[in-house]
């Protein structure tokens, strides 16, 4: 893999990452880590009906990690909640627009994960035991 | 002096291209690259005799158990113990310390009982410990790390050993800060206590001349693919007596002398520890691995290491917004790895963007999570680690990586 993935928009979305605060009142929050690198995430939602009107998290981690979560802030509003529950690795391969590698993949998927976590609990109650991994 | 250029010939994978860039590896701490002289002697075993050992009336078996036994008599000389018959051979050395765990801890270990270890551990001698604690109801005690020196604690040591442990684990070399433990010192002062000594020895006995025996360790525990021999053969040391009061953890074949319907004999040490057929290749390749050590000389390649690590360490040292961690070169009790993190950038996109230059480097927390939390206060850390066919060129590529770093974060 080349510096493909350190792309200037990746950079600028680590440096100054988008929606990255605590939502005071989210319908839903979902917290989830990567304890072998340190990376972790908290994801909120605020849902309507059942759209995704805004979406923030606040987190440490590596430039991919909060990189790619800031970008699907952008990228999760408006969507609804099935939409999100169809979303996969592709999803994260066309936002980045890169295939982050084997290394690396946790780190991408993240925030997505834990997004998803967040509408399936949002949807069904129940925290979803069955997605290990996208 | 060593003749890097030579040497390097030796090692194939040196000087293979991937994305039309040469390797730089620099994470000879995770495992060494081989050269010919090992990888021919594994395939000249399948090729022309290879048999299983300890059983066979027939020629090669016999070639092969005496190439097999002859491995174990150049380890026990490598570190200077007295007879093979002391050199247990497991599956890396954290089998050799889970061994040792289990095998002498369980006989040896009481309830209310102390374990002294390190800081400075890998989770290979400290998970093990654990365990034990938590099955005899024993107490796990830390010696610290001094936050200034990256060096263990003297008086957190002295503390540690009034409470006269039953046994007293730690690392000749960490893998981390690459702190050299003056493990004579330390072996007299635990014995003094009345307390067993093991010492893992993964990151000292590839990179420096160890002479067991001096040091006075009553265990001992490493690991073949660290010092250029294949992966799957590691060795658990312990003097006599210890090695036969100790229970071996798997029964089963070629490690009994007699077995009737209910009751068995066992082997002799080593053997006994040894049951099943062994990594027979594991044991060959790494004789190999030995003498070819040997003869470039152990206290050659740790000048040599010393000398990169120091040039790695100075050239560091001018870039700003880079931090190393570990014990100054100057103090001699530094080997050859060089930990490092640049500030505002995770040490796993510094190795992506490592590899992308070719260069291989270790990101995360090494196996070694409370050192890295607890006394680095980091969530991970980079790190480069030498061999003898580490070259300064190398580094300079290492030095180049980390400004390519620093442009891509905007780090002034």
């Amino acid at each position: 893999m080349g510096l493909d993935i350190y792309a200037e928009e990746m950079i600028s979305h680590y440096e100054h990452p988008h929606n990255k605060r605590k939502m005071e009142n989210p319908s839903i929050e979902f917290h989830e880590n990567n304890p072998l690198c340190g990376d972790d995430i908290t994801v909120y939602c605020l849902i309507e009906g059942d759209v995704v009107k805004e979406m923030a998290f606040v987190g440490d981690g590596c430039a991919i990690s909060i990189g790619t979560a800031s970008m699907l802030t952008d990228f999760a509003k408006g969507k609804t909640l099935d939409e999100i529950e169809k979303m996969g690795f592709g999803t994260i391969k066309d936002l980045i627009g890169i295939d982050p590698g084997p290394a690396r993949v946790k780190c991408a998927t993240l925030a997505l994960k834990t997004l998803k976590r967040c509408a399936f609990l949002y949807q069904h109650k129940e925290i979803d035991q069955a997605t290990k991994e996208l | 002096m060593l003749d890097v250029d030579r040497i390097r010939k030796d090692f194939p994978l040196l000087s293979i291209e991937y994305g039309g860039k040469k390797i730089a590896y620099l994470d000879n701490a995770a495992t060494s690259q081989k050269p010919v002289q090992v990888i021919d002697k594994i395939s000249d075993y399948y090729r022309t005799y290879n048999a299983n050992i300890h059983r066979g009336i027939y020629k090669i078996s016999e070639k092969a158990t005496e190439a097999y036994i002859e491995s174990k008599e150049k380890a026990a000389k490598l570190i200077n113990t007295d007879s093979y018959s002391e050199i247990v051979y497991t599956k890396n050395a954290t089998d050799a310390i889970n061994l040792a765990a289990i095998g002498w801890g369980t006989n040896n270990i009481k309830k209310g009982d102390h374990i002294l270890i390190t800081e400075m551990e890998h989770h290979s001698n400290i998970v093990p410990w654990q365990m034990l604690a938590k099955k005899r109801e024993a107490v796990l005690d830390y010696v610290n790390v001094d936050r200034s020196t990256y060096t263990l604690d003297e008086e957190s040591l002295e503390k540690g050993l009034e409470k006269n442990p039953k046994i007293f684990a730690f690392t000749h070399v960490s893998n981390v800060l690459g702190t050299i433990n003056d493990a004579k010192k330390l072996t007299r002062k635990a014995h003094e206590a009345g307390t067993v000594v093991l010492l893992d020895g993964a990151q000292s006995v590839p990179h420096m001349g160890v002479d067991i025996k001096d040091i006075g360790a009553d265990i001992f525990a490493f690991s073949s693919h660290k010092m250029l021999g294949p992966a799957g053969i590691g060795v658990l040391y312990a003097k006599r007596d210890i090695l036969e009061s100790m229970d071996p953890l798997i029964t089963g074949g070629d490690m009994i002398l007699s077995v009737e319907k209910q009751s068995s004999t066992w082997n002799d040490i080593p053997w006994k520890f040894e049951a099943g057929t062994s990594n027979v290749e594991g044991g060959i390749g790494f004789g190999a691995a030995i003498d070819y050590l040997n003869a470039v000389g152990m206290d050659n390649i740790k000048t040599h290491e010393t000398g990169i690590t120091k040039y790695a360490l100075e050239s560091l040292a001018g870039i700003e917004k880079v931090k190393t961690y570990g014990p100054a070169i100057e103090s001699a009790a530094k080997g050859g790895i060089v930990s490092f993190s640049i500030q505002g950038v995770h040490p796993h996109d510094i190795a992506t963007i490592f590899d992308s230059q070719g260069i291989a480097i270790r990101a995360g927390h090494h196996c070694a999570m409370p050192l890295i939390k607890s006394v680095l206060e980091l969530p991970a850390a980079a790190r480069m680690s030498f061999y003898l066919y580490s070259t300064m060129e190398e580094v300079d590529r290492a030095v180049q990586a980390i400004k390519s770093v620093k442009e891509t974060f905007h780090i002034r």
